[in-house]
């Protein structure tokens, strides 16, 4: 069946349906990943938008559900230029196909995928259509189009209500746990959970309607808030109680969206990026070590570097390509955050070493 | 951190002769590299004994040494120009073992040179079989049960414990020489005697076996600061057991989750820094099929061919990056140059698929072994780039240049489905052939396929999509509608191929194509997905998209076509041509337009031409170029035979070819056309006639009288060119000939057995250039290719040098050659007559450019955009000759093609060349074979069998080996007439008779050398080819014919008289006749 992807400038993509024929408007992103599809898929971050993964060839692999990074998939789109029809690997159990209709999740295939990266890349992200109905009408549509906001999100993507995990829950490594953390769920990945849980961590996860207080109340060792998805000024509540978390005293990690919303916390200010950054291969530079790691990244929003001053927070990574910040060591508090994804999943683990960072903040384990 | 300090210069060591698994790739790498070092206003040392390389010109280094890469030599050389550092990693396995040894005996602590890069202990580390795995048990990196032995007894041991089959692997080669896998004690004592022999160090590791498991290597880089990144990874189509370069291979890896992906790129890079390595470096792992078990197979702590691929796959420039990483520069400080906006450290995202297959050399070589090993067997590759693989593979397999342009060869026909699967266990090039076939008949499913084969289903999948595709086509009933139209060409079937398929005219398909419009678009390679804009314009075609070519000036604009895989017969020489017809008419300010596939060369660099595309050398892919370029003009005369086949297509278009025109070209070609020429010119040649059919041919050889030298035309390095002697010799080589369907007659001419010479010269239109005159040591008989070139020639009289010159100018000025000419003479006495001429760039350009220090090919090309030799400095005519000799060494790769006929004949056989350059004739001749690894004596002993044309020839030969003091057997008759003239040789019996024979002898290990002529056509003995295979197998240099059996003994007699080596740097050459 033919499928239509309707951008915001008027641009067409005609291809082929997959996943579910339902009919969606959501922010049409690009990820230059050129494995992980299912980790994309099930990373919450991707909430409210549509993802175009830049690599032509998708589903080579199949579906491992050991792979996914959270409880379902997110995106409301998936945009690709070929579907493998046979995947092939000895834990495939499935194939993006069946998942995408499995989570209702609308896509296209066979469309020129980088000519779409181009359009996002020269005109930023916009908002975008995927539709079966070939009568489409534009001049209805578009006004829809520009309507659109992602809003809402980080309540859509939260766990319900808290969770506890020990060492050897989600294939982590066993053994007794030795630290306390708690996470604040903005959209978490499971391998944020995982990363603690090895290195010895018994785990309560918070949703993100956490009444600060009573997280502090439970005396965790060290706190982590999670990536997430949408706009972080849009979480007044949750960067209220944030702003206790600081207070507290108990080391704090951040990353991505928990990374903007402390930055947020401390009268920070965010932007929208042009067209974001999301991929496995941004390099990120360490300011105390001159080490540059190639990162996982996903994110659309960014802190301004200008905007905190260095007696509140020093810039700790920068992105070697556009010097945005890509971290901050607070100053007199024993808190660290990164905007891009030492959990990895996908992309490198390059800077997974940051779990033992947190470690060495709150007198853990590393991972050996 | 800023660059280091105190490195003024630099000593930069290339790879040397063009041998197989170690070929262009290091050319561009080491090209890169000096550009790399300059830029940094670095003063270069180069030293490279091959004369065709870019690397060697005096515009990519300020020195330059042709001279043969040894430890003297280069020990010579840092004693006379005093380099403060030394690059040992860009010249492959050969510059990197020198550079061990000149760091291991201290030479380079003595003399104040430093190791750039990597140090002697990373090497050692990496290299020694024994220290690599060391140092990966500390890591906790799993590498497969192995041991390291230096002996039989302790080989068969340890194979005993873990059980056949094994892997042997002899430490510091390259290729993977003498390597292989035993399945049991025999295979292992054959394999593991011939390894011991070849390792540097006679050592060889004995392994377990992962044969069948997923092949995956990863291209990382390292800078001082320790940090990392991987510039691509690549998945081998081919399991472990298939050498990499004779795999296909696919990047980015298909068939890896993330998982798998970045646990084995967290290996590499955990690898890299534990050995410290500053630059490039290579990981190959083998990844178990249905688990996360993985092993490291080896690690290459320098750049390599895959570094190459690597580059070109995702436009990161590896060598470059090495080089200036080598100076201290870290990744985040050094711009990445495709992008113009991201950094060396940032890792290249694809979005695209590369699909690269190796051009392997059973075509030259047919009574070779096919089946590919894990010893090395290609002389080149051909990579694709497209958004599908299916489409990858469709364009690489058309850019092989070997008559496939689809799977369906139609090779199978009459084989039964059981000899069809037989066949299948068997691991040769023919292999997704054969797969293709089984899927077209059905006869088995994916999982027996696997079974088998061990290759990953996905990719039989994709075979299977080619394979449907294929079967719509040809029951499509010509009922070509778009939609399946489009699919096909989305999957790169060629027009010709669909129109074969469905009774039309290729251009009914085209035409219908434009109807449809169905027409090729063109992607950028830009390091980054499109994240980025990026200013480099390296683009591939697809039909799968939307163009993105932009115009980019107005300059007029000039299509140089490269050529090709590297072949037998058109070698990199043809890529230094390429390059430098770029170069100069971009200092001409005309915008360029290069068109190649071959991911080893400097040409495919994505900064040579203003504009790269990365294509198949097909008149359709050319012809979609074409029609978004729209160039002002072509240059095809310096591509080889690849880019001279395209010049119909392009005039076709309404292309301008620039230079000679295509009329003239085929006049050369064309046996009537010519002979009406020679006549008009009156010169002489020999005599001769056209034919199609054995009955024709045999007509006209019986009326030339035997021998008759039998050529098809049209072809490069000789191919197919065989001396027939009798009837039976002339059916045989017909047939052969005709295996291929011919568009063109087959020349059959009397055989004239003289001096050969040769020349090439540049011709305006008015006037000639002759830099000089090359003379063959061997005698007609012997391919150009494959001879000994000295220039000057040293034996011949003025006036047959006069005679050359004046016959090069009359056929230059009857061809109306505009651009570079290329012609072959045979001198008997005084009389010249004409081989052949080709009016086009040849294999002696580069060599003739350097040691006259005229720049042909520039000269060329200033003359194909119209000007005249007086204009650019020069006197037309044949230039004073040299006070010096320099002479051009062929080198074989035949240890490496198991079962291909070694003897020298009208076929050229030789993979690539080295100089040996020197005041007298004789040290250059010395320079010349130690260049080519001819290094003797060791045993002083000596084995010689030749016919009795030669016999003669052979007691002069024996008596000045007998002198230096060698030791002499001979077969039966050979030694009777040895004896008679006083010799004493000792006779030793033929393969068939009572122990010890000749066989016996040579796998003794004590032989030097075996002078062996076999009989005149195709020897037919096995005994005499077994002779030849055994001394090449067993390490023993093998001379096939007595020209070349004089200058090695002259060569000899020169080293055991003359002390001192001399040097000469190329770079002070002047150029000569201005």
């Amino acid at each position: 069946m033919k499928a239509f992807l309707i951008l915001e400038d008027g641009t067409v993509f005609e291809g082929k349906s997959i996943g579910s024929r339902r009919e969606v408007i959501s922010e049409v992103v690009f990820n230059t990943s050129m494995t992980g599809y299912l980790e994309v898929l099930t990373d919450p971050s991707y909430a409210g938008q549509a993802v175009t993964m830049t690599y032509p060839l998708i589903g080579n692999y199949g579906i491992c559900k050991k792979d996914m990074e959270s409880r379902r998939g997110w995106p409301d789109g998936f945009i690709v230029r070929e579907l493998s029809r046979m995947p092939s690997n000895f834990r495939s159990e499935d194939t993006v196909q069946h998942f995408l209709e499995e989570y209702d999740i609308p896509g296209i295939s066979g469309i020129d995928t980088r000519a779409l990266t181009k359009i996002l890349r020269e005109k930023g992200t916009m908002n975008g259509m995927i539709t079966t109905d070939a009568q489409y009408d534009l001049e209805s549509i578009l006004p829809r189009l520009k309507e659109y906001r992602v809003t809402g999100v980080v309540q859509r993507v939260t766990c319900e209500k808290e969770e506890a995990y020990v060492p050897g829950d989600m294939d982590s490594r066993e053994g007794a746990p030795e630290k306390k953390v708690a996470v604040i769920d903005v959209g978490t990945k499971k391998n944020i959970i995982r990363c603690l849980l090895n290195r010895g961590c018994r785990v309560t996860v918070y949703p993100c309607g956490f009444d600060a207080e009573e997280v502090i109340a439970a005396k965790p060792d060290g706190i982590m808030i999670t990536n997430g998805p949408g706009d972080p000024s849009e979480c007044v509540e949750i960067i209220e109680q944030i702003k206790m978390l600081a207070q507290s005293g108990i080391p704090i990690f951040a990353i991505c969206l928990g990374h903007q919303l402390m930055a947020l916390a401390h009268g920070a200010k965010t932007y929208k990026m042009k067209y974001g950054h999301r991929g496995a291969n941004h390099p990120v530079k360490d300011l105390n070590t001159g080490k540059v790691y190639i990162s996982s990244q996903n994110h659309g929003y960014v802190v301004d570097g200008d905007s905190i001053g260095q007696d509140v927070a020093k810039p700790w990574f920068v992105n070697v390509n556009d010097g945005t910040v890509e971290g901050l060591e607070y100053a007199g508090k024993p808190i660290k955050t990164v905007q891009f994804h030492p959990e990895a999943n996908a992309g490198p683990r390059d800077s997974e070493l940051l779990f033992d960072e947190f470690m060495k903040m709150i007198g853990g384990q590393k991972c050996e | 951190m800023p660059k280091l300090e105190g490195i003024k210069r630099v000593l930069v060591i290339g790879s040397g002769p063009i041998v197989i698994g170690q070929a262009a790739e290091f050319d561009y790498a080491g090209t890169q590299a000096c550009r790399s070092l300059k830029e940094e206003g670095m003063e270069v040392i180069l030293v490279n004994s091959n004369p065709a390389t870019i690397m060697t010109d005096k515009e990519i280094a300020d020195k330059v040494y042709i001279e043969p890469l040894t430890v003297e030599v280069l020990q010579k050389i840092i004693e006379v120009e005093k380099p403060d550092s030394l690059l040992p990693n860009m010249g492959g396995q050969a510059g990197l073992n020198l550079g061990m040894e000149l760091a291991e005996s201290g030479f380079l602590d003595a003399h104040g040179v430093k190791l750039l890069g990597t140090t002697a202990e990373t090497i050692r580390n990496a290299e020694g079989r024994q220290e690599f795995k060391d140092m990966m048990e500390r890591i906790g990196e799993p590498c497969a049960a192995s041991e390291l032995v230096e002996n039989i007894e302790d080989g068969i041991a340890f194979a005993e414990t873990i059980g056949y089959p094994v892997v042997l692997r002899p430490a510091y080669t390259l290729g993977g020489s003498g390597g292989g896998i035993a399945h049991d004690r025999e295979e292992l004592v054959e394999i593991l005697t011939n390894g011991l022999r070849l390792s540097r160090v006679g050592q060889v590791l004995v392994e377990r076996c992962i044969a069948g498991w997923k092949e995956i290597e990863y291209e990382v880089i390292r800078d001082s600061n320790g940090t990392c990144i991987t510039v691509c990874n690549m998945e081998n189509l081919d399991p472990v057991g298939v050498h990499t370069g004779d795999s296909i291979v696919v990047a980015p890896s298909q068939t890896l989750s993330d998982k798998e992906y970045q646990m084995l790129r967290t290996s590499a890079l955990r690898i890299i820094d534990e050995l410290g390595i500053t630059g490039g470096c290579n990981v190959q792992f083998a990844l178990h099929p249905t688990s996360f078990e993985y092993i490291v197979i080896e690690v290459n702590p320098r750049v390599s061919r895959s570094s190459a691929l690597a580059s070109k796959a995702t436009g990161y420039p590896i060598a470059k990056v090495s080089a200036k990483i080598a100076l201290g520069y870290t990744l985040d400080e050094i711009p990445n140059a495709v992008t113009g906006k991201t950094y060396a450290s940032f890792e290249p995202a694809l979005d695209y698929v590369v699909v690269k297959i190796p051009r392997l050399p059973f075509d030259k070589f047919i009574t070779a072994k096919r089946t590919l090993t894990t010893q090395m067997k290609a002389t080149g590759e051909v990579m694709s780039i497209c958004t599908s693989f299916e489409a990858g593979l469709m364009k690489a397999l058309r850019s092989l240049a070997q008559h496939v342009d689809s799977l369906d060869t139609g090779d199978y026909v009459g084989w039964s489905d059981e000899k069809i699967m037989e066949q299948l266990s068997v691991v040769d090039d023919r292999r997704i052939y054969l797969i293709a076939e089984i899927l077209r008949r059905g006869i088995a499913d994916y999982d027996k396929i696997h079974e088998v084969t061990m290759i990953d289903p996905w990719f039989i999948d994709k075979l299977a999509i080619l394979v449907e595709m294929e079967k719509k086509l040809k029951g499509c009933d010509g009922k070509l509608d778009r939609e399946l139209l489009r699919e096909a060409k989305r999957m790169e079937f060629p027009d010709n191929v669909i129109a074969d398929w469905t009774g039309k005219t290729e251009e009914e398909v085209r035409n219908l194509r434009y109807q449809y419009g169905i027409t090729a678009a063109f992607k950028m390679v830009d390091t980054c997905a499109a994240e980025f804009a990026s200013e480099t314009p390296y683009y591939y075609s697809t039909f799968d998209g939307v163009n993105e070519v932009e115009e980019q000036s107005n300059r007029k604009k000039i299509m140089v076509l490269g050529s090709g895989p590297i072949r037998i017969g058109q070698g990199i020489e043809f890529d230094y041509c390429s390059v430098h017809s770029v170069w100069a008419l971009s200092q001409e300010g005309y915008e360029t337009i290069i068109v190649n596939n071959n991911p080893e060369t400097v040409s495919t660099d994505f900064d040579i031409a203003d504009k790269l595309y990365f294509e198949p050398l097909t008149p359709e892919d050319v012809e979609n170029i074409v029609r978004l370029e729209k160039p002002d003009g072509a240059v095809v005369q310096f591509g080889g035979q690849t880019a001279i086949n395209l010049t119909e297509t392009l005039m076709k278009m309404g292309v301008k070819i620039l230079g000679t025109s295509a009329e003239n070209v085929d006049a050369a070609e064309d046996r009537e056309l010519f002979d009406d020429i020679l006549e008009e010119c009156c010169i002489p040649r020999a005599k001769g006639d056209t034919v199609f059919t054995t009955e024709e041919a045999l007509r006209v050889a019986n009326e030339l009288g035997y021998p008759v030298l039998i050529r098809p035309s049209y072809v490069l390095g000789g191919q197919g060119m065989q001396i027939a002697i009798n009837d039976k010799d002339v059916e045989e080589f017909i047939g052969i000939i005709n295996r291929i369907a011919q568009d063109h007659p087959i020349l059959v001419d009397k055989y004239l057995q003289g001096k050969e010479l040769e020349v090439d010269a540049v011709c305006d239109g008015t006037d000639i250039l002759i830099p000089g005159i090359m003379e063959h040591i061997e005698r007609t008989g012997v391919h150009s290719g494959d001879s000994i070139s000295v220039y000057p020639a040293p034996t011949v009289s003025e006036k047959v040098k006069e005679t050359i010159a004046e016959y090069s100018r009359r056929l230059a000025k009857a061809l109306h050659v505009i651009g570079l000419i290329n012609i072959q003479f045979i001198a008997m006495n005084d009389e010249v007559y004409v081989i052949e001429v080709n009016p086009r760039s040849s294999r002696t350009v580069p060599y003739i450019s350097k040691v006259t220090g005229i720049p042909i090919v520039d000269l060329a090309t200033e003359v194909i955009i119209g000007k005249k030799i007086r204009d650019l400095g020069y006197e037309p005519g044949l230039q004073p000759a040299a006070d010096y000799f320099a002479i051009k060494m062929p080198v074989f790769s035949f240890e490496k093609i198991r079962g291909a006929e070694i003897s020298l004949g009208p076929e050229m056989k030789s993979t690539g060349e080295c100089l040996g350059i020197a005041k007298t004739f004789n040290e250059a001749l010395y320079k010349a074979f130690l260049g080519a690894g001819v290094n003797l004596p060791k045993h002083k002993q000596m084995i010689i069998t030749v016919k009795d044309a030669d016999k003669g020839e052979a007691i002069e030969v024996a008596r000045r080996f007998e002198k230096l003091g060698y030791i002499i057997y001979a077969t039966r008759s050979t030694a009777a007439v040895l004896n008679e003239a006083g010799i004493k040789a000792r006779k030793v019996n033929k393969i068939q008779q009572e122990s010890p024979t000749v066989m016996d002898l040579i796998l003794g290990h004590k032989i030097d050398l075996v002078i062996d002529t076999p009989t005149q056509g195709r020897d037919k003995s096995r005994d005499g080819f077994l002779i030849r295979r055994t001394a090449i197998e067993t390490g023993v240099n093998c001379i096939t014919a007595m020209d070349t059996a004089t200058a090695l003994v002259s060569s000899l007699e020169n080293a055991a008289s003359q002390g001192e080596m001399t040097l000469i740097d190329i770079a002070t050459i002047a150029r000569r006749g201005k």
